[in-house]
């Protein structure tokens, strides 16, 4: 199972009185495996609704839950996916991935059968012995999300997980995850502002507001995606060429243009 | 080939350095402006230095001096290295015991090593122990600093990422915290090597009863200003060894780690 549920929850950062407001009353459920993308403006706190769930930040009020349970710290059944990596650069591709294994309570021989499948899935098996450092950026994105995947985690966070990639390598990442998720469904909360990334990805996409951060509305991608038949296109540029897709895009677009234009009134 | 021509140009400008730092000295010594017991001149150490490679001073040859404090040495640098380096590492990772630890350790941290010469040969004798002691006081706080800093400035994403994972703390700070300071470390190791070979050499001049120190020692008592100014020598060329040895240890984990550049 991995429900997540934001009720009532502020952040302010530094003292309540001056502080910074990052989010205002944030109230949001996402279902077991569902696929939500939060989208904002930068700065409207969507990276700090991924830090709470992970364990990273305490909500100021509030409280945020998975499967009931408030949040205390971060966990193996919550795994991140940082949009810098993060991956350790002193051990190999194989080490990085056996690393949150070696917390949980599984025999040697079931480590190394997981590894070897997470990196067959990945096409990563013949980088095993590699350094981060000799991998291009979307091969050590691969690495961090075979790290946390392998943990078969009820909750998956990826905080901009693509941004740091080029345009090119981007799509492949994005094609490669929707297969993964495909075939290894989990909850994920996936943060980004691009909202084609958003729309293809998804089941449901909030939109936030400016900061102080508030969910603006959220919008039912599965149902629309499931009626026009996205998934009987194979590549991303095929869907991203449907009216229904171009529609639900630039209804995004204009609904955070409109974010931006109060930022700067 | 760049690097073989800023390697070549760093040895030629080294040894001009060196070379004028002779030259000088030896006019000095041979002008006749300075007494020669003042000044020996570079030929005359020199001699005086091949010379107690074969010949016992003072009980010893000079490689059985540098050998007696050597051995000292590494005992009180490896005690240093061994509890200083997890000392800092955890002081670096529980607040508590670094808001216990700290006060302490930066007042005393500024008591000279030498200072401590009275106490060591009382508490552990004039032997091995009391020099290992004073020795330890001069390479423990390098140590201790460094390994404290480098896990203060590792990537906070990285400390994120192993939470994420569920590592526990004994494995943050081994696998994580230890790996990303090692260049702190290791620079620490350096600064804590020629802390600890100097207050030996001080130590030895008044304790122990074999040593380049206490060569010096019998040297200076006996007006031999050739054989202190040896010594003096010897001490610089093992402190050297020993800074390109730290080195070289340094390259060779950056390279298993595949970090050379």
């Amino acid at each position: 199972m991995g429900v997540i549920q934001f009720k009532g929850v502020n952040k302010i950062f530094g003292p309540r009185e001056t502080g910074f407001q990052a989010l205002q009353d944030i109230n949001m459920e996402i279902r077991d495996k569902e696929f939500v993308a939060i989208v904002g403006p930068s700065g409207c706190g969507k990276t700090t609704c991924l830090r709470m769930v992970a364990g990273f930040e305490p909500a100021t009020d509030g409280v945020v839950t998975v499967d009931g349970t408030p949040i205390k710290r971060p966990g193996p059944d919550r795994a991140v996916v940082f949009q810098q990596f993060a991956l350790f650069p002193w051990k190999s591709v194989y080490d990085n991935i056996d690393m949150g294994l070696r917390n949980l309570n599984v025999s040697r021989s079931e480590r190394e059968s997981r590894i070897a499948d997470i990196l067959n899935l990945m096409n990563l098996t013949q980088y095993a012995k590699h350094f981060p450092h000799q991998l291009s950026g979307g091969m050590q994105q691969r690495v961090a999300i075979a790290r946390a995947y392998v943990l078969d985690p009820d909750v998956l966070l990826m905080d901009e997980p693509f941004g740091a990639l080029d345009a090119q390598t981007r799509v492949v990442m994005q094609e490669e995850l929707v297969r993964l998720a495909r075939k290894n469904p989990r909850t994920v909360l996936f943060i980004t502002h691009a909202v084609e990334e958003a729309v293809y990805l998804a089941d449901r996409v909030a939109i936030m507001t400016r900061a102080p951060g508030r969910i603006k509305e959220v919008l039912d991608i599965a149902s629309i995606r499931n009626a026009e038949d996205w998934d009987s296109h194979e590549k991303i540029e095929d869907v991203m060429d449907l009216e229904s897709f171009v529609h639900l895009r630039t209804h995004i677009w204009r609904s955070l243009r409109e974010e931006k234009a109060a930022q700067h009134a | 080939m760049q690097k073989q021509i800023s390697f070549t140009r760093s040895v030629v400008l080294g040894l001009l350095g060196l070379g004028s730092f002779i030259g000088l000295w030896h006019g000095l010594a041979v002008s006749g402006m300075i007494s020669n017991v003042f000044l020996p001149s570079p030929v005359e150490v020199y001699d005086r230095f091949t010379t107690l490679l074969d010949r016992r001073f003072a009980g010893a040859t000079l490689q059985g001096h540098l050998f007696a404090s050597f051995q000292r040495f590494a005992y009180g640098f490896l005690l240093a290295a061994l509890i200083g380096i997890p000392l800092g590492l955890l002081m670096g990772w529980y607040q508590l015991l670094d808001e216990i630890v700290s006060p302490l350790f930066d007042a005393l941290r500024f008591v000279a090593p030498i200072a401590w010469v009275p106490f060591a040969a009382l508490w552990f004798g004039t032997g091995i122990g009391g020099p290992i002691m004073i020795i330890f006081a001069g390479a423990f706080p390098p140590c201790v600093i460094n390994a404290y800093r480098g896990a203060k400035f590792v990537d906070p994403r990285l400390i994120e990422a192993a939470n994420m994972l569920g590592t526990p703390s004994h494995r943050v700070i081994r696998e994580v915290l230890l790996p990303s300071s090692v260049p702190s470390i290791i620079s620490g190791l350096r600064v804590s090597a020629g802390l600890g070979w100097q207050s030996l050499v001080g130590a030895e001049l008044i304790v122990a009863s074999a040593g380049v120190g206490y060569m010096m020692v019998q040297g200076q008592a006996n007006i031999s200003t050739t054989t202190v100014m040896a010594g003096m020598v010897a001490i610089g060329l093992v402190g050297l060894a020993l800074d390109s040895a730290l080195r070289l240890v340094e390259r060779i984990i950056q390279r298993r780690r595949g970090l050379e550049n």
